[in-house]
């Protein structure tokens, strides 16, 4: 008897008994995913049914006039929307990149290499994984506005970099990498560059692969940089545009709502298409994910 | 001349995080302690005062004794434990069926907290729109239960609640990942000896089994439910579009912060809010540390 009353975890087949589970996680998916369709039914609404009376949830004619207006909406302030998306896209891109660089280099020292520091360095970043960002906005603040990041592009990227969790889960995952692969490695006289290029990075593809979403989510939706480091309107990001087209609170939220919709699903895509191809990668990193 | 060689390559491997790690996050803690302590206006250098922004934080701010901080753990206590709990559930709900429909339904309950925060505040300002044509409105007009609409996000009743369910809705992140894996990961054998030990029910399965063998998930999640809790506070100010929201209704210590650093240039005072926070952060994330940490 593997099982209990017939079921068991990671069954392979359908069983009678699963079905109260389905009873109970199919309604609830369909109510979590209910915003989600509908930011997906809105941004196709023609202007009549977005002002129809009573407000339909589907969407009866699809038309891509939404993504036509927003994507000949000029902000107020004369910027064009590309130069928005472009500033995200090359923004995530960078942080994406350059986070999974540094969190993967200082994960295999802190995994591998024997120094004094090597352990208080890693609980100080267990510690930081309870950091909230938004609880020190104001020294965080001063201090970009006195290294002169203020303003400048760079601002967007440099704050994102470290990220505890990221590290974490990447020294957890270098972890389980046998210590004899790097000995031999370096009998064959491979220095730390070559096997961190040719041994950590190629074995720790599924942590990686978390990396990259936990950052591009970071990155991609972050409105805070743009809000409150950046004044000049040409260095802010589409996320930050998207916060402003219906920021219009006074309760008629209509005239913005299609472009907002629209939007809001040029957000969303990204994120669902990298979780979807990165998944199956990211449930093998989180087995490794407890802190002990 | 070996050893000096492996210093320095490790020294260039760690360098560039350590850089950032201690600039973005060191630092602004430090600097927060630092400025808790003395008065400045971002104009003036700092002056030191010793205690008494924190004095003022408990003694003379009416608002913050009043809604601030029941908000925060009103907040805090239903969205934290409530989505912690909801996501064990879930992921040992997920565990217990086939291979592809778990990850078509995983895949739906973890897709709200790719966007979850501010980004989704737009779809749910249309949702709980004031007027008629608000979706929620008018759905609950139809239905009968109400004559006219809602001031939903303006409203100092609601507001509260909906930040709770909107919250709520998109905590099923990388805490919930963890958990799901967690779950799978346990060695069957330890179930059955679980049931030849005399395991009855499901219910005992899971508080003498499964929490236990995946207590290092369990501990994951947990503080990355903290932390997630004390993150979300910009979600009222984005819902109801003020700070400060409707009657101080959904003011969270993160609002209390930006509103004395950003709006009044209380700096030192908002530090004081910020080190508060943090402590906060930190007591919590310890409970968690106390029920599924390791003892050694």
């Amino acid at each position: 008897m593997a099982s209990f009353h017939g079921t068991k975890i990671n069954p392979s087949k359908f069983h009678r008994s699963q079905l109260k589970f389905y009873l109970f996680l199919i309604p609830l998916s369909v109510f979590m995913a209910m915003p989600i369709v509908f930011i997906f039914s809105h941004a196709f609404k023609p202007i009549d049914e977005l002002f129809a009376y009573p407000p339909r949830f589907f969407v009866q004619k699809p038309t891509f006039q939404n993504f036509i207006d927003l994507a000949n909406n000029t902000s107020q302030t004369g910027v064009p929307i590309s130069r928005y998306l472009f500033n995200s896209i090359t923004v995530t891109l960078t942080v994406v990149v350059l986070t999974i660089l540094i969190s993967t280099m200082a994960g295999y020292v802190l995994s591998k290499k024997n120094f004094r520091l090597k352990k208080t360095i890693f609980e100080i970043n267990t510690l930081a994984l309870m950091f909230v960002p938004a609880a020190v906005v104001i020294p965080r603040y001063l201090l970009i506005e006195n290294v002169g990041l203020l303003d400048t592009f760079l601002v967007h990227i440099f704050p994102l970099l470290a990220m505890p969790v990221g590290l974490f889960l990447v020294k957890q995952f270098i972890d389980q990498i046998p210590d004899e692969l790097i000995e031999a490695a370096k009998i064959d006289g491979a220095n730390d560059i070559q096997i961190f290029l040719k041994i950590i990075i190629p074995l720790v593809k599924p942590a990686i692969a978390t990396i990259t979403i936990l950052s591009f989510q970071m990155v991609w939706n972050n409105i805070e940089t743009s809000t409150l480091y950046v004044n000049d309107e040409n260095l802010k990001t589409f996320a930050f545009f998207m916060s402003t087209l219906a920021a219009n609170d006074s309760g008629n939220t209509v005239a913005g709502q299609g472009m907002a919709a629209a939007a809001a699903l040029i957000m969303f895509i990204p994120n669902l298409i990298i979780f979807i191809i990165l998944q199956s990668q990211v449930m093998n990193t989180m087995a490794h994910s407890g802190i002990k | 001349m070996q050893i000096n060689k492996n210093h320095l390559s490790t020294t260039m491997f760690l360098a560039p995080y350590i850089l950032f790690f201690v600039t973005f996050i060191i630092l602004p803690v430090l600097a927060a302690v630092y400025l808790s302590f003395s008065y400045f206006n971002a104009i003036e250098r700092p002056t030191f005062i010793g205690l008494s922004n924190y004095v003022s934080v408990i003694t003379q701010d009416g608002v913050f004794m009043q809604f601030v901080l029941p908000n925060t753990l009103q907040f805090a206590l239903v969205v934290g434990p409530g989505g912690y709990i909801l996501s064990f559930l879930l992921a040992w709900m997920l565990a217990q069926i086939p291979k592809l429909p778990r990850t078509i339904l995983a895949l739906i309950i973890y897709s709200p907290s790719m966007t979850a925060g501010i980004a989704m505040a737009v779809v749910w300002t249309i949702i709980f729109s004031g007027d008629q044509t608000g979706y929620l409105n008018s759905l609950l007009i139809t239905l009968g239960v109400l004559f006219e609409p809602i001031q939903f996000l303006q409203s100092p009743e609601h507001l509260m609640t909906i930040m709770m369910v909107v919250t709520l809705w998109g905590s099923m992140g990388v805490g919930f990942l963890a958990m799901l894996s967690g779950v799978l990961n346990i060695n069957k054998e330890i179930y059955e000896a679980g049931y030849i030990d005399g395991i009855r029910n499901r219910f005992q399965e899971i508080i003498y089994i499964t929490i236990p063998s995946m207590k290092p998930q369990m501990l994951f999640g947990a503080v990355m439910a903290v932390v997630g809790t004390f993150q979300a506070g910009a979600i009222g100010v984005a819902l109801s579009g003020a700070n400060p929201t409707p009657q101080y209704s959904g003011q969270l210590m993160v609002n209390h912060l930006e509103d004395y650093g950003f709006i009044r240039y209380e700096m030192g005072y908002a530090a004081a809010i910020s080190v508060l926070l943090l402590l906060f952060v930190y007591i919590f994330s310890k409970i968690a540390w106390r029920l599924f940490g390791e003892k050694d």
